[in-house]
Protein backbone atom coordinates (compact mmCIF):
# COMPACT_ATOMS: atom_id res chain seq x y z
CA UNK A 1 0.00 0.00 0.00
CA UNK A 2 2.69 2.44 1.02
CA UNK A 3 4.83 1.66 -2.02
CA UNK A 4 1.81 1.94 -4.29
CA UNK A 5 0.87 5.42 -3.05
CA UNK A 6 4.53 6.43 -3.26
CA UNK A 7 4.55 5.30 -6.88
CA UNK A 8 1.39 7.29 -7.50
CA UNK A 9 2.97 10.40 -6.10
CA UNK A 10 6.31 10.00 -7.81
CA UNK A 11 5.37 12.10 -10.89
CA UNK A 12 4.15 14.85 -8.55
CA UNK A 13 7.51 14.86 -6.74
CA UNK A 14 9.25 15.23 -10.08
CA UNK A 15 7.06 18.22 -10.93
CA UNK A 16 8.22 19.87 -7.72
CA UNK A 17 11.91 19.54 -8.50
CA UNK A 18 12.38 22.70 -10.63
CA UNK A 19 10.58 24.76 -7.98
CA UNK A 20 12.67 23.31 -5.16
CA UNK A 21 15.89 23.99 -7.06
CA UNK A 22 14.73 27.54 -7.68
CA UNK A 23 13.90 28.28 -4.04
CA UNK A 24 17.09 26.68 -2.76
CA UNK A 25 19.32 28.49 -5.21
CA UNK A 26 17.74 31.93 -5.29
CA UNK A 27 16.23 32.20 -1.79
CA UNK A 28 17.99 29.82 0.62
CA UNK A 29 21.53 30.21 -0.70
CA UNK A 30 21.33 34.03 -0.27
CA UNK A 31 19.95 33.38 3.23
CA UNK A 32 23.11 31.44 4.01
CA UNK A 33 25.01 34.32 2.44
CA UNK A 34 24.20 36.46 5.44
CA UNK A 35 27.29 34.97 7.12
CA UNK A 36 29.12 37.68 5.16
CA UNK A 37 27.95 40.10 7.84
CA UNK A 38 29.89 38.14 10.47
CA UNK A 39 33.06 37.97 8.41
CA UNK A 40 35.67 40.31 6.99
CA UNK A 41 34.69 39.62 3.43
CA UNK A 42 37.51 39.84 0.93
CA UNK A 43 36.77 39.42 -2.73
CA UNK A 44 39.91 37.40 -3.31
CA UNK A 45 39.36 34.90 -0.49
CA UNK A 46 35.67 34.23 -1.07
CA UNK A 47 33.04 33.78 1.62
CA UNK A 48 34.35 30.52 3.11
CA UNK A 49 37.95 31.65 3.58
CA UNK A 50 37.28 35.16 4.86
CA UNK A 51 38.02 35.46 8.61
CA UNK A 52 35.20 35.53 11.17
CA UNK A 53 34.82 38.83 13.01
CA UNK A 54 31.72 38.18 15.11
CA UNK A 55 29.52 41.22 15.65
CA UNK A 56 32.09 43.75 14.41
CA UNK A 57 29.94 45.05 11.56
CA UNK A 58 26.78 45.17 13.62
CA UNK A 59 28.63 47.22 16.24
CA UNK A 60 29.96 49.47 13.52
CA UNK A 61 26.47 49.86 12.05
CA UNK A 62 24.66 50.53 15.31
CA UNK A 63 27.32 52.93 16.65
CA UNK A 64 27.19 55.07 13.51
CA UNK A 65 24.90 58.06 14.10
CA UNK A 66 24.11 58.12 10.38
CA UNK A 67 22.35 54.74 10.73
CA UNK A 68 19.85 56.44 13.01
CA UNK A 69 19.36 59.26 10.52
CA UNK A 70 18.58 56.66 7.87
CA UNK A 71 16.27 54.75 10.21
CA UNK A 72 14.49 57.94 11.22
CA UNK A 73 14.01 58.93 7.55
CA UNK A 74 12.68 55.49 6.69
CA UNK A 75 10.16 55.45 9.53
CA UNK A 76 9.15 59.07 9.08
CA UNK A 77 8.56 58.83 5.32
CA UNK A 78 6.77 55.49 5.72
CA UNK A 79 4.52 56.71 8.50
CA UNK A 80 3.73 59.94 6.65
CA UNK A 81 2.77 57.92 3.58
CA UNK A 82 0.63 55.66 5.76
CA UNK A 83 -1.00 58.46 7.73
CA UNK A 84 -1.92 60.62 4.74
CA UNK A 85 -2.02 57.95 2.05
CA UNK A 86 -4.00 55.21 3.77
CA UNK A 87 -7.36 57.05 4.02
CA UNK A 88 -7.25 58.30 0.41
CA UNK A 89 -8.30 55.10 -1.42
CA UNK A 90 -11.11 54.59 1.09
CA UNK A 91 -12.39 58.13 0.68
CA UNK A 92 -12.07 57.89 -3.08
CA UNK A 93 -13.87 54.54 -3.30
CA UNK A 94 -16.73 55.69 -1.08
CA UNK A 95 -17.24 58.96 -2.95
CA UNK A 96 -16.89 57.46 -6.42
CA UNK A 97 -19.42 54.82 -5.46
CA UNK A 98 -21.98 57.60 -5.01
CA UNK A 99 -21.54 58.85 -8.59
CA UNK A 100 -24.57 57.85 -10.63
CA UNK A 101 -23.33 58.65 -14.12
CA UNK A 102 -21.95 55.21 -14.97
CA UNK A 103 -19.73 56.40 -17.81
CA UNK A 104 -18.16 59.20 -15.78
CA UNK A 105 -17.66 56.82 -12.87
CA UNK A 106 -15.94 54.26 -15.07
CA UNK A 107 -13.72 56.89 -16.68
CA UNK A 108 -12.60 58.37 -13.36
CA UNK A 109 -11.87 54.91 -12.02
CA UNK A 110 -9.84 53.90 -15.07
CA UNK A 111 -7.94 57.19 -15.09
CA UNK A 112 -7.13 56.82 -11.40
CA UNK A 113 -5.23 53.58 -12.12
CA UNK A 114 -3.05 55.17 -14.77
CA UNK A 115 -0.16 56.47 -12.58
CA UNK A 116 0.18 53.03 -11.00
CA UNK A 117 1.24 51.64 -14.38
CA UNK A 118 3.95 54.23 -14.97
CA UNK A 119 7.43 53.53 -13.62
CA UNK A 120 8.98 55.81 -11.02
CA UNK A 121 11.71 56.60 -13.55
CA UNK A 122 9.24 58.16 -16.00
CA UNK A 123 7.36 59.77 -13.12
CA UNK A 124 10.59 61.20 -11.70
CA UNK A 125 11.18 62.75 -15.11
CA UNK A 126 7.68 64.21 -15.07
CA UNK A 127 8.06 65.51 -11.52
CA UNK A 128 11.38 67.15 -12.35
CA UNK A 129 9.78 68.84 -15.32
CA UNK A 130 6.73 70.02 -13.39
CA UNK A 131 8.51 71.06 -10.19
CA UNK A 132 11.66 72.62 -11.66
CA UNK A 133 12.28 76.36 -11.45
CA UNK A 134 10.78 76.98 -14.89
CA UNK A 135 8.26 74.17 -14.48
CA UNK A 136 4.52 74.26 -14.32
CA UNK A 137 4.06 74.76 -10.60
CA UNK A 138 6.57 77.58 -10.34
CA UNK A 139 5.10 79.24 -13.45
CA UNK A 140 1.76 79.30 -11.68
CA UNK A 141 3.45 80.59 -8.53
CA UNK A 142 5.07 83.37 -10.54
CA UNK A 143 1.72 84.20 -12.14
CA UNK A 144 0.03 84.69 -8.77
CA UNK A 145 3.05 86.49 -7.34
CA UNK A 146 4.64 83.80 -5.17
CA UNK A 147 8.36 83.14 -4.89
CA UNK A 148 9.59 80.05 -6.74
CA UNK A 149 10.39 76.95 -4.69
CA UNK A 150 13.03 74.34 -5.48
CA UNK A 151 10.82 71.44 -4.43
CA UNK A 152 13.28 68.71 -5.32
CA UNK A 153 16.39 70.19 -3.72
CA UNK A 154 15.07 71.88 -0.62
CA UNK A 155 15.06 69.60 2.44
CA UNK A 156 12.01 71.36 3.87
CA UNK A 157 9.83 70.35 0.92
CA UNK A 158 11.32 67.12 -0.33
CA UNK A 159 9.55 64.71 2.01
CA UNK A 160 6.23 66.36 1.21
CA UNK A 161 6.96 65.83 -2.50
CA UNK A 162 7.65 62.14 -1.79
CA UNK A 163 4.45 61.68 0.21
CA UNK A 164 2.17 63.59 -2.15
CA UNK A 165 3.53 62.03 -5.33
CA UNK A 166 3.23 58.57 -3.79
CA UNK A 167 -0.39 59.20 -2.85
CA UNK A 168 -1.04 60.54 -6.33
CA UNK A 169 0.47 57.41 -7.92
CA UNK A 170 -1.30 54.81 -5.80
CA UNK A 171 -4.65 56.11 -4.49
CA UNK A 172 -6.66 54.80 -7.45
CA UNK A 173 -5.03 51.41 -7.48
CA UNK A 174 -5.36 51.11 -3.70
CA UNK A 175 -9.09 51.77 -4.02
CA UNK A 176 -9.75 48.56 -6.00
CA UNK A 177 -9.98 46.44 -2.88
CA UNK A 178 -12.50 48.87 -1.39
CA UNK A 179 -14.59 48.99 -4.57
CA UNK A 180 -14.88 45.24 -4.23
CA UNK A 181 -15.78 45.50 -0.55
CA UNK A 182 -18.43 48.14 -1.29
CA UNK A 183 -19.86 46.00 -4.09
CA UNK A 184 -20.24 43.24 -1.52
CA UNK A 185 -22.49 45.35 0.71
CA UNK A 186 -26.09 44.12 0.56
CA UNK A 187 -27.97 46.45 -1.75
CA UNK A 188 -31.30 45.87 0.02
CA UNK A 189 -29.88 47.79 2.99
CA UNK A 190 -29.50 50.86 0.78
CA UNK A 191 -32.98 50.43 -0.67
CA UNK A 192 -34.55 50.07 2.75
CA UNK A 193 -32.69 53.11 4.04
CA UNK A 194 -33.75 55.15 1.01
CA UNK A 195 -37.38 54.25 1.62
CA UNK A 196 -37.00 55.30 5.26
CA UNK A 197 -35.76 58.67 4.00
CA UNK A 198 -32.06 58.38 4.86
CA UNK A 199 -29.86 60.98 3.14
CA UNK A 200 -26.82 60.02 1.06
CA UNK A 201 -24.44 60.95 3.83
CA UNK A 202 -26.42 58.95 6.35
CA UNK A 203 -26.32 55.92 4.09
CA UNK A 204 -22.56 56.29 3.68
CA UNK A 205 -22.14 56.70 7.42
CA UNK A 206 -24.39 53.83 8.52
CA UNK A 207 -24.26 51.34 5.64
CA UNK A 208 -21.22 51.75 3.36
CA UNK A 209 -18.59 52.52 5.97
CA UNK A 210 -19.58 49.76 8.41
CA UNK A 211 -19.73 47.43 5.41
CA UNK A 212 -16.08 48.00 4.53
CA UNK A 213 -14.73 48.68 8.05
CA UNK A 214 -13.41 45.17 8.31
CA UNK A 215 -11.42 45.41 5.10
CA UNK A 216 -10.04 48.76 6.27
CA UNK A 217 -8.74 47.26 9.51
CA UNK A 218 -7.17 44.29 7.71
CA UNK A 219 -5.46 46.54 5.17
CA UNK A 220 -4.17 48.82 7.91
CA UNK A 221 -2.69 45.93 9.86
CA UNK A 222 -1.07 44.43 6.78
CA UNK A 223 0.41 47.75 5.69
CA UNK A 224 2.19 47.98 9.03
CA UNK A 225 4.33 45.04 7.92
CA UNK A 226 5.85 47.23 5.20
CA UNK A 227 6.97 50.01 7.47
CA UNK A 228 10.67 49.61 6.57
CA UNK A 229 9.88 49.87 2.84
CA UNK A 230 9.69 53.62 2.43
CA UNK A 231 9.77 53.43 -1.38
CA UNK A 232 13.18 52.62 -2.87
CA UNK A 233 12.22 53.08 -6.54
CA UNK A 234 10.72 56.47 -5.88
CA UNK A 235 13.43 57.87 -3.63
CA UNK A 236 16.39 56.44 -5.51
CA UNK A 237 15.20 58.13 -8.70
CA UNK A 238 14.26 61.44 -7.10
CA UNK A 239 16.80 62.22 -4.40
CA UNK A 240 20.05 64.17 -4.76
CA UNK A 241 22.86 65.28 -2.49
CA UNK A 242 20.95 68.40 -1.41
CA UNK A 243 18.13 66.38 0.15
CA UNK A 244 19.93 63.19 1.10
CA UNK A 245 19.94 64.15 4.77
CA UNK A 246 16.12 63.98 4.86
CA UNK A 247 15.48 61.21 2.33
CA UNK A 248 18.20 58.59 2.65
CA UNK A 249 16.37 55.40 3.65
CA UNK A 250 17.51 51.89 4.61
CA UNK A 251 17.31 50.58 1.03
CA UNK A 252 19.13 53.48 -0.62
CA UNK A 253 21.80 53.42 2.10
CA UNK A 254 22.19 49.65 1.70
CA UNK A 255 22.81 50.13 -2.03
CA UNK A 256 25.38 52.89 -1.59
CA UNK A 257 27.29 51.14 1.20
CA UNK A 258 27.19 47.74 -0.47
CA UNK A 259 27.39 48.23 -4.21
CA UNK A 260 28.92 51.69 -4.55
CA UNK A 261 31.38 51.61 -1.64
CA UNK A 262 31.85 47.82 -1.86
CA UNK A 263 31.49 47.34 1.92
CA UNK A 264 29.76 44.00 1.51
CA UNK A 265 29.84 42.98 5.18
CA UNK A 266 28.45 46.24 6.52
CA UNK A 267 25.70 46.35 3.89
CA UNK A 268 24.77 42.74 4.63
CA UNK A 269 24.52 43.56 8.35
CA UNK A 270 22.08 46.33 7.45
CA UNK A 271 20.18 43.85 5.28
CA UNK A 272 19.91 41.40 8.18
CA UNK A 273 18.63 44.16 10.45
CA UNK A 274 15.93 44.94 7.89
CA UNK A 275 15.00 41.30 7.29
CA UNK A 276 14.70 40.54 11.00
CA UNK A 277 12.49 43.56 11.67
CA UNK A 278 10.35 42.63 8.65
CA UNK A 279 10.07 39.04 9.89
CA UNK A 280 8.81 40.18 13.30
CA UNK A 281 6.38 42.64 11.71
CA UNK A 282 4.94 40.07 9.28
CA UNK A 283 4.42 37.49 12.01
CA UNK A 284 2.81 39.98 14.39
CA UNK A 285 0.54 41.61 11.79
CA UNK A 286 -0.60 38.27 10.40
CA UNK A 287 -1.41 37.02 13.90
CA UNK A 288 -3.44 40.18 14.42
CA UNK A 289 -5.31 39.81 11.13
CA UNK A 290 -5.98 36.17 11.88
CA UNK A 291 -7.28 37.01 15.34
CA UNK A 292 -9.79 39.41 13.85
CA UNK A 293 -11.03 36.97 11.28
CA UNK A 294 -10.75 33.22 11.59
CA UNK A 295 -11.70 32.90 7.90
CA UNK A 296 -8.84 35.11 6.88
CA UNK A 297 -6.24 32.73 5.51
CA UNK A 298 -3.30 35.10 5.44
CA UNK A 299 0.05 33.40 5.35
CA UNK A 300 -0.75 30.30 7.36
CA UNK B 1 -34.38 56.84 -6.13
CA UNK B 2 -34.67 60.43 -7.26
CA UNK B 3 -37.83 61.24 -5.38
CA UNK B 4 -36.03 60.85 -2.06
CA UNK B 5 -33.43 63.47 -2.93
CA UNK B 6 -33.34 66.19 -0.34
CA UNK B 7 -31.49 69.50 -0.62
CA UNK B 8 -28.65 67.96 1.36
CA UNK B 9 -28.39 65.15 -1.14
CA UNK B 10 -28.35 67.63 -3.98
CA UNK B 11 -25.50 69.60 -2.40
CA UNK B 12 -23.61 66.40 -1.76
CA UNK B 13 -24.12 65.33 -5.35
CA UNK B 14 -22.73 68.58 -6.74
CA UNK B 15 -19.83 68.54 -4.29
CA UNK B 16 -19.03 64.95 -5.21
CA UNK B 17 -18.96 65.63 -8.95
CA UNK B 18 -16.71 68.63 -8.40
CA UNK B 19 -14.30 66.63 -6.23
CA UNK B 20 -14.16 63.78 -8.73
CA UNK B 21 -13.63 66.16 -11.63
CA UNK B 22 -10.76 67.85 -9.76
CA UNK B 23 -9.27 64.46 -8.97
CA UNK B 24 -9.49 63.53 -12.62
CA UNK B 25 -7.66 66.71 -13.62
CA UNK B 26 -4.97 66.23 -10.98
CA UNK B 27 -4.42 62.65 -12.10
CA UNK B 28 -4.24 63.35 -15.81
CA UNK B 29 -2.69 66.82 -15.89
CA UNK B 30 0.97 65.73 -15.51
CA UNK B 31 0.65 63.45 -18.55
CA UNK B 32 -1.21 66.07 -20.60
CA UNK B 33 1.44 68.59 -19.60
CA UNK B 34 4.28 66.33 -20.76
CA UNK B 35 2.49 65.70 -24.06
CA UNK B 36 2.16 69.45 -24.62
CA UNK B 37 5.79 70.19 -23.72
CA UNK B 38 6.97 67.46 -26.07
CA UNK B 39 4.81 68.75 -28.94
CA UNK B 40 5.05 72.54 -28.62
CA UNK B 41 7.33 74.57 -30.77
CA UNK B 42 10.17 76.16 -28.94
CA UNK B 43 8.93 79.73 -28.64
CA UNK B 44 5.83 78.56 -26.80
CA UNK B 45 7.61 76.20 -24.47
CA UNK B 46 7.80 78.59 -21.56
CA UNK B 47 4.55 80.48 -21.90
CA UNK B 48 1.90 79.79 -19.31
CA UNK B 49 -0.77 78.91 -21.84
CA UNK B 50 1.26 75.97 -23.06
CA UNK B 51 0.59 74.37 -19.70
CA UNK B 52 -3.06 73.86 -20.53
CA UNK B 53 -3.61 73.72 -24.28
CA UNK B 54 -1.43 73.36 -27.38
CA UNK B 55 -0.43 76.65 -29.00
CA UNK B 56 1.61 75.08 -31.73
CA UNK B 57 2.84 71.71 -32.93
CA UNK B 58 6.35 70.56 -33.53
CA UNK B 59 7.46 66.95 -33.86
CA UNK B 60 11.22 67.58 -33.88
CA UNK B 61 11.90 65.87 -30.57
CA UNK B 62 10.05 62.76 -31.72
CA UNK B 63 11.94 62.75 -35.01
CA UNK B 64 15.20 62.95 -33.09
CA UNK B 65 14.17 60.09 -30.81
CA UNK B 66 13.19 58.07 -33.84
CA UNK B 67 16.83 58.24 -34.90
CA UNK B 68 18.18 57.37 -31.46
CA UNK B 69 18.95 53.65 -31.58
CA UNK B 70 19.39 53.14 -27.83
CA UNK B 71 15.69 53.72 -27.17
CA UNK B 72 14.57 51.15 -29.71
CA UNK B 73 17.18 48.65 -28.59
CA UNK B 74 15.89 49.26 -25.06
CA UNK B 75 12.35 48.64 -26.21
CA UNK B 76 13.38 45.39 -27.83
CA UNK B 77 15.27 44.25 -24.72
CA UNK B 78 12.29 45.14 -22.53
CA UNK B 79 9.93 43.16 -24.76
CA UNK B 80 12.26 40.14 -24.79
CA UNK B 81 12.67 40.06 -21.01
CA UNK B 82 8.96 40.66 -20.44
CA UNK B 83 7.75 37.95 -22.80
CA UNK B 84 10.38 35.35 -21.93
CA UNK B 85 10.34 36.17 -18.23
CA UNK B 86 6.57 36.07 -17.94
CA UNK B 87 6.16 32.86 -19.94
CA UNK B 88 8.79 31.00 -17.90
CA UNK B 89 7.45 32.45 -14.65
CA UNK B 90 3.93 31.23 -15.32
CA UNK B 91 5.10 27.81 -16.46
CA UNK B 92 7.27 27.13 -13.42
CA UNK B 93 4.95 28.77 -10.91
CA UNK B 94 2.01 26.67 -12.10
CA UNK B 95 4.20 23.56 -12.27
CA UNK B 96 5.11 24.07 -8.61
CA UNK B 97 1.52 24.85 -7.65
CA UNK B 98 0.08 21.71 -9.26
CA UNK B 99 1.49 19.07 -6.86
CA UNK B 100 0.80 21.35 -3.89
CA UNK B 101 -2.87 21.51 -4.87
CA UNK B 102 -3.09 17.81 -3.97
CA UNK B 103 -3.55 17.99 -0.22
CA UNK B 104 -2.91 14.24 0.06
CA UNK B 105 0.64 14.60 -1.25
CA UNK B 106 2.78 13.31 1.65
CA UNK B 107 5.36 16.14 1.68
CA UNK B 108 2.80 18.87 0.99
CA UNK B 109 3.07 20.57 4.39
CA UNK B 110 6.88 20.76 4.61
CA UNK B 111 7.18 21.97 1.00
CA UNK B 112 4.50 24.60 1.62
CA UNK B 113 6.42 25.86 4.63
CA UNK B 114 9.67 25.70 2.66
CA UNK B 115 8.13 28.09 0.10
CA UNK B 116 6.31 30.18 2.68
CA UNK B 117 9.48 30.84 4.63
CA UNK B 118 11.01 32.67 1.65
CA UNK B 119 8.28 35.29 2.11
CA UNK B 120 9.27 35.80 5.72
CA UNK B 121 13.01 36.14 5.46
CA UNK B 122 15.45 37.02 2.71
CA UNK B 123 19.19 37.25 2.45
CA UNK B 124 18.99 40.79 1.18
CA UNK B 125 20.82 42.76 -1.48
CA UNK B 126 24.46 41.74 -1.14
CA UNK B 127 24.13 37.94 -0.87
CA UNK B 128 21.81 37.96 -3.92
CA UNK B 129 24.20 40.20 -5.81
CA UNK B 130 27.17 37.95 -5.01
CA UNK B 131 25.14 34.89 -6.03
CA UNK B 132 24.43 36.32 -9.47
CA UNK B 133 28.08 37.23 -9.81
CA UNK B 134 29.13 33.78 -8.60
CA UNK B 135 26.84 32.05 -11.08
CA UNK B 136 28.46 34.03 -13.87
CA UNK B 137 25.18 35.66 -14.84
CA UNK B 138 26.47 39.23 -15.00
CA UNK B 139 25.46 40.81 -18.32
CA UNK B 140 23.13 37.90 -19.05
CA UNK B 141 19.39 38.15 -19.55
CA UNK B 142 19.05 35.23 -17.09
CA UNK B 143 20.11 37.58 -14.28
CA UNK B 144 16.86 39.42 -14.98
CA UNK B 145 14.64 36.35 -15.33
CA UNK B 146 15.84 33.67 -12.91
CA UNK B 147 16.02 35.51 -9.54
CA UNK B 148 12.27 36.30 -9.56
CA UNK B 149 11.14 33.27 -11.56
CA UNK B 150 8.68 31.85 -9.00
CA UNK B 151 6.80 34.21 -6.71
CA UNK B 152 5.68 32.43 -3.53
CA UNK B 153 2.42 34.37 -3.33
CA UNK B 154 1.64 33.44 -6.93
CA UNK B 155 2.29 29.77 -6.19
CA UNK B 156 -0.34 29.85 -3.45
CA UNK B 157 -2.85 31.82 -5.52
CA UNK B 158 -2.57 29.38 -8.43
CA UNK B 159 -2.60 26.40 -6.04
CA UNK B 160 -5.87 27.65 -4.54
CA UNK B 161 -7.34 28.02 -8.00
CA UNK B 162 -6.29 24.48 -8.98
CA UNK B 163 -8.00 23.23 -5.82
CA UNK B 164 -11.24 24.92 -6.83
CA UNK B 165 -11.38 23.06 -10.15
CA UNK B 166 -13.90 20.15 -10.34
CA UNK B 167 -12.13 16.92 -9.36
CA UNK B 168 -14.33 14.80 -11.66
CA UNK B 169 -12.47 16.01 -14.75
CA UNK B 170 -9.16 14.91 -13.36
CA UNK B 171 -10.52 11.62 -12.08
CA UNK B 172 -11.92 10.66 -15.45
CA UNK B 173 -8.60 11.62 -17.06
CA UNK B 174 -6.80 9.34 -14.60
CA UNK B 175 -9.15 6.48 -15.52
CA UNK B 176 -8.31 7.11 -19.16
CA UNK B 177 -4.68 6.63 -18.19
CA UNK B 178 -3.47 10.22 -18.44
CA UNK B 179 -0.27 11.10 -16.58
CA UNK B 180 -0.06 14.01 -14.15
CA UNK B 181 2.02 15.99 -16.61
CA UNK B 182 -0.66 15.46 -19.25
CA UNK B 183 -3.43 16.45 -16.83
CA UNK B 184 -1.42 19.54 -15.91
CA UNK B 185 -1.00 20.71 -19.50
CA UNK B 186 -4.34 19.52 -20.92
CA UNK B 187 -6.76 20.15 -18.06
CA UNK B 188 -5.40 22.26 -15.20
CA UNK B 189 -3.66 24.95 -17.24
CA UNK B 190 -6.49 25.60 -19.76
CA UNK B 191 -9.14 25.65 -17.03
CA UNK B 192 -7.10 28.08 -14.97
CA UNK B 193 -6.71 30.62 -17.76
CA UNK B 194 -8.37 33.46 -15.80
CA UNK B 195 -6.02 33.29 -12.83
CA UNK B 196 -3.01 32.58 -15.04
CA UNK B 197 -3.82 35.67 -17.09
CA UNK B 198 -3.99 37.75 -13.92
CA UNK B 199 -0.71 36.45 -12.53
CA UNK B 200 0.90 36.84 -15.97
CA UNK B 201 -0.15 40.47 -16.01
CA UNK B 202 1.31 41.14 -12.56
CA UNK B 203 4.57 39.48 -13.54
CA UNK B 204 4.55 41.13 -16.96
CA UNK B 205 4.04 44.64 -15.61
CA UNK B 206 6.79 44.06 -13.04
CA UNK B 207 9.15 42.99 -15.85
CA UNK B 208 8.14 45.93 -18.01
CA UNK B 209 8.92 48.41 -15.25
CA UNK B 210 12.00 46.69 -13.79
CA UNK B 211 15.28 48.56 -13.87
CA UNK B 212 17.13 47.91 -10.58
CA UNK B 213 18.28 44.42 -11.61
CA UNK B 214 19.57 45.84 -14.91
CA UNK B 215 21.26 48.61 -12.94
CA UNK B 216 22.99 46.00 -10.74
CA UNK B 217 23.77 43.20 -13.17
CA UNK B 218 23.98 44.58 -16.71
CA UNK B 219 26.94 46.83 -17.47
CA UNK B 220 26.80 46.41 -21.24
CA UNK B 221 24.59 49.31 -22.31
CA UNK B 222 23.61 47.47 -25.50
CA UNK B 223 21.67 45.04 -23.27
CA UNK B 224 19.86 47.74 -21.32
CA UNK B 225 16.09 47.77 -21.12
CA UNK B 226 13.99 50.82 -21.93
CA UNK B 227 13.76 51.94 -18.29
CA UNK B 228 17.55 51.94 -17.99
CA UNK B 229 17.95 53.97 -21.18
CA UNK B 230 15.44 56.62 -20.11
CA UNK B 231 16.92 56.60 -16.60
CA UNK B 232 20.26 57.71 -18.02
CA UNK B 233 18.57 60.56 -19.85
CA UNK B 234 16.07 61.67 -17.20
CA UNK B 235 17.64 60.82 -13.85
CA UNK B 236 21.38 60.77 -14.46
CA UNK B 237 20.97 63.85 -16.67
CA UNK B 238 23.07 62.50 -19.47
CA UNK B 239 21.05 63.27 -22.58
CA UNK B 240 24.20 63.98 -24.65
CA UNK B 241 23.82 60.91 -26.87
CA UNK B 242 20.22 61.76 -27.57
CA UNK B 243 21.01 65.41 -28.25
CA UNK B 244 23.81 64.16 -30.50
CA UNK B 245 21.25 62.17 -32.46
CA UNK B 246 19.14 65.33 -32.76
CA UNK B 247 22.14 67.30 -33.99
CA UNK B 248 22.76 64.69 -36.66
CA UNK B 249 19.16 64.67 -37.81
CA UNK B 250 18.72 68.44 -37.97
CA UNK B 251 22.30 69.31 -38.88
CA UNK B 252 22.71 71.87 -36.11
CA UNK B 253 23.39 71.76 -32.38
CA UNK B 254 20.63 72.78 -29.99
CA UNK B 255 18.01 72.04 -32.63
CA UNK B 256 15.71 70.72 -29.93
CA UNK B 257 15.28 72.00 -26.39
CA UNK B 258 16.58 69.39 -23.90
CA UNK B 259 13.50 69.82 -21.76
CA UNK B 260 11.27 69.12 -24.71
CA UNK B 261 13.38 66.13 -25.59
CA UNK B 262 13.01 64.73 -22.07
CA UNK B 263 9.26 65.15 -22.20
CA UNK B 264 9.18 63.29 -25.52
CA UNK B 265 11.28 60.49 -23.99
CA UNK B 266 8.77 60.21 -21.16
CA UNK B 267 5.89 60.08 -23.62
CA UNK B 268 7.56 57.45 -25.82
CA UNK B 269 8.20 55.28 -22.78
CA UNK B 270 4.68 55.45 -21.35
CA UNK B 271 2.59 55.38 -24.54
CA UNK B 272 2.31 51.58 -24.88
CA UNK B 273 1.18 51.23 -21.28
CA UNK B 274 -1.22 54.15 -21.71
CA UNK B 275 -3.04 52.36 -24.52
CA UNK B 276 -2.88 48.84 -23.16
CA UNK B 277 -3.77 49.12 -19.49
CA UNK B 278 -7.45 50.15 -19.83
CA UNK B 279 -8.10 46.90 -21.69
CA UNK B 280 -6.25 44.79 -19.19
CA UNK B 281 -7.64 46.27 -16.03
CA UNK B 282 -10.41 43.71 -15.82
CA UNK B 283 -7.83 40.99 -15.17
CA UNK B 284 -5.92 43.11 -12.70
CA UNK B 285 -9.01 43.93 -10.75
CA UNK B 286 -10.44 40.42 -10.41
CA UNK B 287 -7.02 39.01 -9.67
CA UNK B 288 -6.17 41.59 -7.04
CA UNK B 289 -9.40 40.94 -5.23
CA UNK B 290 -8.98 37.19 -5.55
CA UNK B 291 -5.41 37.37 -4.31
CA UNK B 292 -6.07 39.70 -1.42
CA UNK B 293 -9.08 37.85 -0.12
CA UNK B 294 -7.87 34.32 -0.59
CA UNK B 295 -4.08 34.67 -0.75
Amino acid sequence: MATKSFKNYLPLFFMLIPGIIYFVLFCYVPMLGIVIAFKDYHLMEGIADSPWVGMKYFNQLFSDPYFYTVLKNTLLISLMKLFFGFPMPILFAVLLNEIRLAKFKRFVQTASYLPHFISWIALAGILESILSLDGTVNSIFAFIGLDPIMFLSEPGYFRAVLVISDIWKEFGWGAIIYFAAIAGVDNSLHEAAAIDGATRLQRIRYITLPGIAFMVVIMLILSMANILNAGFDQIFNLYNSAVMEVSDIVDTYMYRVGIQQVQYSLSTALGIFKSVVALVLIVVTNRLAKKLDSDYSTLW
Amino acid sequence: MRRNSSLGDYIFEVFNYVVMALLLIVTLFPFWNQALISLSSREHLYSLGTLWYPKSFNFDSYIAIFHYDAIWRGYWNTIVRTVLGTALSILFTALTAYPLAKSKLPINKPITFFILFTMLFSGGLIPSYLLIKGLGLMNSIWALILPGLIGPVNVFIIRNYFRSLPVELEESAVIDGASHLKIFFRISLPLSAPILATVALWVGVAHWQAWYDVFLYITDTKKWVLQSVIRRILIENRPQDLLGAATQVFGETNAVDPRQMEAAVVMISILPMLFIYPFLQRYFVTGLVHGAVKG
